[in-house]
């Protein structure tokens, strides 16, 4: 594999003009996320991380400043050349969802990797694995619309990882989730991202964040802190450990 | 420790070894291995303070015991200790502390400190959260000590959104 990273974004500049007032959602940001990388983005309510993610996805556009996707510059292209773009690398996990209404929940799944150019066969069976990873399987003939909003949200999660793609953007995938679907959620990206999977995530949720290998926090729009989780002490296998503290 | 090894001896009376056990049994994977010395050594100072009673019970072939019961006194210890509310965990954060009075000293600035918080905290949790697996797997029916950890993590994420406010109220 290339050594070109896989996301990199220079001095990114967003700002919204809602009549006549210019909101500065992204003041300057300069990211670079390479192949294989997990790296979690966070911050307050409002600092700019759906913005940033939607910018990165050609969801949103920017003010000013350049998107590199796999050593290609993204920011400059027209709204069908985003779409291609989209379909072939990225994988999209929206804070609300977007599933399509009127198609099964095993439709959405499959939809992007038939638009990808798998086989049908390839597709279900894709599709059969990540919901069944996601503890989903008996909802696979169920209409969006009859599903709990956190098995919209795992549904989301499934649908953007059929077609492997390149790059994984997800915006708070575990916000609607109780901690029992986190931890199917947080089990099957562990997994991708053992397999090389490359990931941005925004999440509030610390257990998401602390898998990953960076944390990127924003605040006002702008980047201050950016590294590496460090590692804590290895625990001896099967010994113990120290949540509960007895005072003497 | 001490309130531990009191509710232990208001079950039954017990030998050190024996309490030891017990606490492992209890608290599971969420509890280092309870040290024996420092189990005599609490047993000692209740005794001192007139909790707990030891006996010398005769073993064939071995040495004597020495098991342990709880007097009066221990009880009322104990049900005062059950029945008052306990302390959060949070009333005196030293981070806090370090946050308000390191700038004064020109030592560090408050977003540097922030940002190695949260770089610890989130190191913690991934921490926790492979405990809580292996737990999980190879301890599945102690709910006791799944809590425990569960709750950790829990108090860990109120400990990162305060960090969050932290940091937007003081930049
Ligand atoms: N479509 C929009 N029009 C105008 N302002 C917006 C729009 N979307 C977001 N904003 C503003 O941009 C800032 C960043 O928002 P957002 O990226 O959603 O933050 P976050 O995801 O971190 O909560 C906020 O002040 C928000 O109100
Ligand atoms: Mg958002």
């Amino acid at each position: 594999m290339s050594d070109t990273p896989v996301v990199r974004v220079v001095n990114l500049v967003k700002i919204y003009q809602t009549g006549g007032l210019p909101v500065p959602a992204v003041r300057g940001v300069d990211l670079t996320v390479e192949a294989g990388e997990f790296v979690a983005v966070t911050g307050p309510s409002g600092s700019g991380k759906s913005t940033l993610i939607h910018m990165i996805g050609g969801l949103d556009t920017r003010t000013s400043g350049e998107i590199w996707l796999d050593g290609r510059r993204a920011d400059t292209l027209s709204e069908s050349g985003w779409a291609v773009l989209r379909r072939e690398q990225i994988g999209f996990v929206f804070q609300f969802f977007n599933l399509v209404g009127n198609m099964t929940v095993a439709d959405n799944v499959e939809l992007p990797a038939l638009l990808g150019g798998a086989s049908p066969r390839h597709a279900r069976e894709r599709r059969e694995y990540l919901l069944g990873e996601l503890g989903l399987a008996d909802r696979a003939d169920a209409a969006p619309a009859q599903l709990s909003g956190g098995e919209q949200q795992r549904v989301a999660l499934a649908r953007a990882l059929a077609n492997q793609p390149r790059l994984l953007l997800a915006d708070e995938p575990t916000g609607n989730l109780d901690s029992r679907n986190t931890r199917d959620v947080l089990r099957l990206l562990g997994r991708v991202h053992r397999q090389g999977q490359t990931i941005v995530l925004v999440t509030h949720d610390a257990r998401v964040a602390s898998m990953a290998d960076r944390v990127v926090s924003l605040l006002d729009g702008q980047i201050v802190d950016d590294g590496a989780i460090p590692r804590v002490r290895r625990r001896p296998p099967g010994g113990a450990g120290d949540v509960v503290e007895l005072r003497s | 420790m001490r309130q531990a090894l009191l509710a232990l001896l208001a079950k039954e009376p017990a030998h050190g070894y024996e309490l030891k056990q017990a606490l492992e049994t209890i608290f599971g994977i969420a509890y280092p291995s309870p040290n024996i010395g420092q189990i005599y050594v609490t047993l000692g100072r209740l005794e001192k303070d007139g909790y707990v009673r030891a006996v010398d019970v005769e073993q064939a072939n071995r040495p004597n015991k020495k098991v342990y019961y709880i007097t009066a006194a221990g009880r009322e210890a104990l049900e005062t200790w059950v029945d008052e509310p306990t302390e959060g965990p949070r009333v005196r954060d030293e981070f806090f502390m370090k946050l308000v009075l390191a700038p004064l000293t020109g030592l560090a600035d408050r977003m540097a400190l922030v940002n190695r918080q949260r770089r610890h905290y989130l190191s913690l949790m991934r921490d926790l959260a492979e405990l809580a697996e292996l737990a999980e797997r190879t301890d599945p029916a102690n709910r006791a000590a799944l809590l425990l950890i569960e709750g950790a993590m829990l108090h860990l994420q109120a400990d990162l959104d305060w960090l969050e406010r932290c940091q937007e109220e003081l930049q």
